[in-house]
């Protein structure tokens, strides 16, 4: 193997006339061309740019805080620009919306129409998670789109619930409690289905007859006070009516059972922690046109 | 000319060394030297507190299923992420984050300010089935994480200690108390006042999970992710005031 040999760096190749590194291996020889001139360019004008980024824009740490750059650029301050833009655009309608009593609200096409859109976007990100994307519900979150209601259906009812939620730590939230009687050991377990079959009754659901006679002394001593003697429950209290046929936590016998044991209650919480008083106003509005009640 | 000039570099080695010494010195420079002035860089806001022994024990058990891999916790400061997820996220709300959970990848939504969004019952159901409740999800069910107890419980001060060692804020006080502010947390029978002392009257005390008989990891993931995104009081932030401008 003959030694690479370096010094004669200006040799040039005979048939391409190339300039050779001068590196000799075995005979063969490498040629030095030059980097494209096109390649060399951009790579200094990288080297310039990034000097030209620094003194512009937000670049090196300081010993406190960062030099600012001179077209002083922020992040944070473009996106509350963007922001506040974007209410500006929508304040119009949202405070006149505000500004409407909602009974009055459908009386206006535009008012109204701006209200659906605007809760419908609302809804499909704050609330269809639970209530499901189109209002329906899902077991143990109640159905919107019916004509029953735990709490108030009217609109200003709606607006209470949406603003200070239920079973929250808001002092104004929707509250009630229902025993567990099953877990809590306030009924015996025959006692629950006893008045299991009593509640099936009321709703006028297939029962043991004879189940049901002795749980109606059960729910007369322990159930009344909330769903009332003929099982229509108090929307006053958001004690849920048993004779309707509508289940929030499912109907056939043994999750009514289930029901009666576990006394759930969920939660719904309050979203004027989340929203804006016009943003409920538009949310209940749509919510309303669901299924609201009168 | 210019353009030949770097043979000079490529012939003498010792020019190449002390070429890259400068070079790797730049970059070291600049990656390494803002780490020691990375305090200032975070916002003064008031109200982050250190997580409770529960809050941090559920955080494990995030990191541990790997949530992160497909939620982020960090809305950045554009106009449509504050539309859907809310304020963009500080410097200031994962300062006692080690590690933050930042992420890089949005296979699900940002949890950055999921906390009270839902109820506690909806986590718990969507943890074990995610579909039963948003028919579209394609999450993994964690409903082993129902009823089983939490691993790290008699040794969660330990893990505070730990925190403390990178600088999160514990007080001897909240390191002996932490088993028992564990406990009392998730727990209706439990005394929680000193738990409350400790950490603020704005502490989510209560059965996360629906089963008051026992602390489970399903209490201490749903207490983490009820936190996430609400201790910042943003009726004293000042989002355009010139130091917390980036």
């Amino acid at each position: 193997m003959t030694k690479p040999t370096s010094n004669d760096a200006q040799a040039k190749d005979t048939v391409s006339e190339v300039e050779t590194t001068g590196h000799n291996w075995d005979g063969i020889t490498e040629l030095n061309n030059p980097l494209p001139r096109w390649w060399v360019l951009t790579f200094y004008g990288t080297i310039i740019w990034a000097i030209g980024y620094c003194i512009l824009m937000p670049a090196w740490p300081t010993i406190t805080g960062h030099t600012k750059g001179l077209l002083g650029a922020s992040d944070r301050h473009d996106v509350g620009v963007a922001v506040r833009a974007l209410e500006a655009s929508r304040a119009p309608m949202l405070t006149k919306l505000h500004a409407t009593p909602l009974q009055n609200v459908a009386a206006d096409k535009e008012l109204s129409q701006f209200a659906q859109e605007a809760g419908r976007v609302i809804f499909a990100q704050n609330c269809s998670t639970c209530h499901g994307a189109g209002g329906q519900g899902a077991k143990g979150y109640p159905s919107l789109v019916d004509d029953v209601w735990l709490w108030d259906g009217s609109l200003q009812g709606i607006r209470t619930t949406l603003e200070y939620g239920i079973r929250t730590d808001h002092p104004n939230t929707r509250f009630n409690q229902m025993p567990a009687y099953g877990r809590d050991k306030l009924l015996e377990p025959a006692q629950i289905r006893d008045v299991t079959n009593y509640v099936l009754s009321l709703a006028s659901m297939p029962s043991d007859q004879a189940a049901a006679a002795r749980g109606a002394a059960i729910y007369t001593t322990n159930c009344v006070a909330c769903h009332g003697p003929d099982g229509k429950g108090d929307m006053t209290l958001g004690a849920p009516n048993l004779t309707d046929k509508e289940w929030l936590y499912g109907g056939t016998p043994v999750e009514i059972e289930q029901q009666i044991y576990l006394g759930r209650g969920g939660v719904m919480p309050t979203m004027s922690q989340r929203l804006d008083p016009a943003s409920l106003d538009a949310v209940t509005i749509y919510v309303h046109s669901l299924g609201g009640g009168t | 000319m210019i353009f030949k000039r770097h043979q000079l570099i490529e012939r003498n080695s010792l020019f190449m060394l002390l070429g890259i010494l400068v070079v790797v010195s730049i970059g070291g420079i600049v990656q390494i030297a803002p780490l020691f002035r990375v305090e200032q860089t975070i916002e003064k806001v008031d109200g982050v507190r250190p997580y409770t022994p529960l809050e941090l024990a559920g955080r494990g058990i995030y990191i541990r299923e790997g949530c992160y891999t497909c939620h982020s916790q960090m809305i950045r400061p554009l106009r449509d992420e504050i539309e859907r997820y809310g304020h963009y996220s500080l410097a200031a709300e994962s300062m006692y984050d080690h590690p933050f959970q930042w992420g890089s990848k949005r296979t699900g939504p940002d949890l950055a300010r999921v906390g009270g969004k839902y109820s506690d019952a909806w986590h718990v159901q969507h943890l074990i089935n995610p579909r039963s409740v948003v028919p579209e999800s394609i999450m993994p069910p964690y409903a082993f994480l129902e009823g089983r107890p939490i691993g790290i419980k008699d040794k969660i001060d330990k893990h505070i200690i730990a925190n403390v060692r990178v600088g999160v804020p514990y007080t001897q006080a909240e390191i002996d108390n932490a088993k028992v502010d564990l406990i009392a947390q998730a727990d209706p029978t439990a005394d929680s006042e000193g738990l409350q002392q400790r950490y603020g009257g704005k502490v989510n005390v209560r059965d996360f999970d629906g089963d008051p008989t026992q602390v489970t990891e399903m209490d201490a993931l749903v207490a983490y992710l009820q936190v996430l995104g609400t201790m910042v009081d943003f009726n004293t932030y000042e989002p355009e005031k010139a130091q917390n401008l980036r």
